[in-house]
């Protein structure tokens, strides 16, 4: 796989399509499993991590899945790349930043991501637009099997899958939804369900998982107890949150527009003037206005950009995504350039007035 | 007396190897034996040692504070204190190694102690192959310790053994 061709594209899952897909940007699953015959990756030496890498490496490329892999031996990449691969939502940042031989098998559509040797020897993701569990389950189930066939995974009859972190034993499953709550941040109502979903064990993280910032009001719910509940179980409390959190947003949009339709409409527009005017831009500054352009389209206040458009700048606009298109690393400043230039391009070739 | 293949010392090991269909005969006198069967059995458990060796100096400081506390894992070294400090378990064999400490453990995070939901299709033939595997490592490794050479042969065969049914256990590709 080119890496230089992924610039030009986007990942399936960022295509705004799939159920209530103008709050939900998208469903993840991904499930930790570990080879019963190595010791796990943090006790590996340089050479056992290799054999490992070898071994699921080979495996991963003869899988007869309904989507082709292709393998990237990520510790063989430029750190520039690896950060585009975390950009895309392909490796974890912890993946990233590990040090010893591995890898990962990207389907084309980018949605189905196997990563090799990060805190534990595979950890299988399925990547899907909108909100669609059910059909991430089914995917990756279907891969687990098939992996399953191949391998002796790590199991015990008591605590389930064997993970090298006990946080995610059993099922080893992470079952995420991507939100996009503009509505419910701008009133601050976001604190309670913060709260909320703290009571019931469920965790909140942003754009780029564990510790990272939620930026352009996005935000992951993702369960944290991984063990005692079926997979489905977890689904189910996971579907049953985001609909309630989903009923909220969409209240609060329906008043904000209600009490204050010219603010909101003003507010959206000056949003996408800026995004299309812009000579220099910061990667904040950048998410915040993409989110109110992003609110602004779904509620017919504004029609001058398609949602899967403005769902790829906010992926395409980060700093090694720029840097890629661009061949060439920039300086901070001369990313905010870089990134003004690319969104003033991108809204005008998108734009469905002057394209018609 | 047969002497040592690779030294002129006694040797005390005489095993017979079938390897890819061809027969070795080897003589091997103590210290060629323990590192011949260490070598063949498992490439990292050099490195087993090494990291136990250092776990005992570090357990003997504290040893007086924690006075249960539980040998290092025979499979991977790492000790449970080892394994606090680092969140982050060895190996698989830890969880049976450490079961009653991770099952407070695990309660403590999960509220839950047993696993539902999705289960191996090869359970449990492949499972208890797995931990056959560990077992007989273990005791393979105890039987060099002891120096008891014939035993170590007889051990690694059957870890052989174990190893071609697991593989064939698993559809060919
Ligand atoms: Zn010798
Ligand atoms: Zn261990």
């Amino acid at each position: 796989m080119n890496l230089d061709v992924l610039t030009q594209r986007s990942g399936e899952w960022l295509r705004g399509t799939g159920p209530e897909a103008d709050i939900v940007i998208s469903s993840r699953i991904r499930l930790a499993r570990n080879l019963a015959e190595f010791p796990f990756v943090n006790r590996a030496s340089d050479a056992v991590r290799a054999q490992i890498e070898d071994f699921l490496r080979e495996r991963i490329e003869k899988l007869q899945g309904r989507r082709p892999l292709t393998y990237l031996r990520t510790s063989d990449l430029e750190p520039l790349d690896r950060q585009f691969l975390v950009e895309r939502q392909l490796i974890s940042r912890e993946h990233a930043e590990d040090h010893g031989q591995c890898g990962v098998g990207v389907s084309s559509e980018e949605n189905v991501s196997l990563m090799v040797n990060e805190e534990d020897h595979l950890r299988m993701q399925v990547l899907r637009s909108g909100m669609d569990l059910d059909a991430a389950w089914a995917e990756i189930n279907e891969i687990d099997d098939l992996m399953e066939q191949e391998v002796a995974y790590a199991f015990d009859s008591q605590f389930g899958y064997l993970t090298a972190c006990p946080t995610n034993v059993g099922t080893g499953i992470r079952v995420s939804v991507m939100l996009h709550l503009p509505a419910l941040v701008a009133t601050k109502e976001i604190q309670k369900v913060f709260q909320a979903l703290q009571k019931i064990g469920l965790a909140v993280r942003g754009l780029y998982g564990e510790g990272s910032q939620a930026m352009g009001d996005f935000y992951q719910i993702s369960n944290q107890v991984t063990l005692g509940k079926s997979e489905i179980d977890i689904m189910k409390s996971i579907k049953d949150v985001v609909a309630q959190i989903l009923g909220y947003e969409r209240r609060v949009r329906t008043a904000l527009v209600k009490e204050n339709r010219q603010a909101l409409h003003d507010q959206v527009s000056r949003a996408f003037g800026i995004l299309q005017n812009a000579q220099t831009i910061s990667s904040e500054e950048t998410m915040h206005l993409l989110s109110s352009v992003r609110m602004g389209v779904n509620l017919g206040l504004i029609d001058d950009v398609e949602i899967p458009t403005v769902n790829e700048l906010f992926i395409q606009t980060q700093p090694a995504h720029l840097q890629k298109l661009r061949h060439q690393k920039l300086e901070s400043a001369e990313r905010n350039i870089a990134r003004a230039a690319y969104i003033r391009q991108r809204l005008a070739e998108n734009n469905p007035h002057t394209s018609a | 007396m047969k002497k040592c293949e690779h030294c002129s010392k006694p040797a005390v090991l005489h095993i017979t190897e079938l390897q890819d269909g061809s027969v070795e005969a080897h003589h091997l006198c103590e210290s060629c034996a323990k590192e011949y069967l260490t070598q063949s059995s498992e490439p990292e458990s050099v490195e087993v040692e090494s990291s136990l060796s250092i776990d005992e100096s570090d357990d003997s400081e504290t040893a007086e504070a924690a006075p249960q506390e539980q040998p290092p894992c025979p499979n991977c070294g790492i000790t449970f204190k080892e394994f606090r400090s680092l969140g982050r378990l060895g190996c698989a064999h830890d969880y049976s190694h450490f079961r009653e400490e991770l099952t407070r453990l695990i309660e403590n995070i999960h509220s839950e102690v047993q696993h539902v939901g999705k289960v191996p299709k090869r359970q449990p033939d492949a499972s208890r192959q797995q931990f056959d595997l560990i077992r007989l490592k273990l005791q393979l490794k105890e039987a060099i310790d002891e120096e008891n050479y014939e035993k170590a042969a007889g051990l690694r065969d059957q870890i052989r053994q174990v190893e071609l049914e697991l593989r064939s256990s698993s559809p060919a590709t």
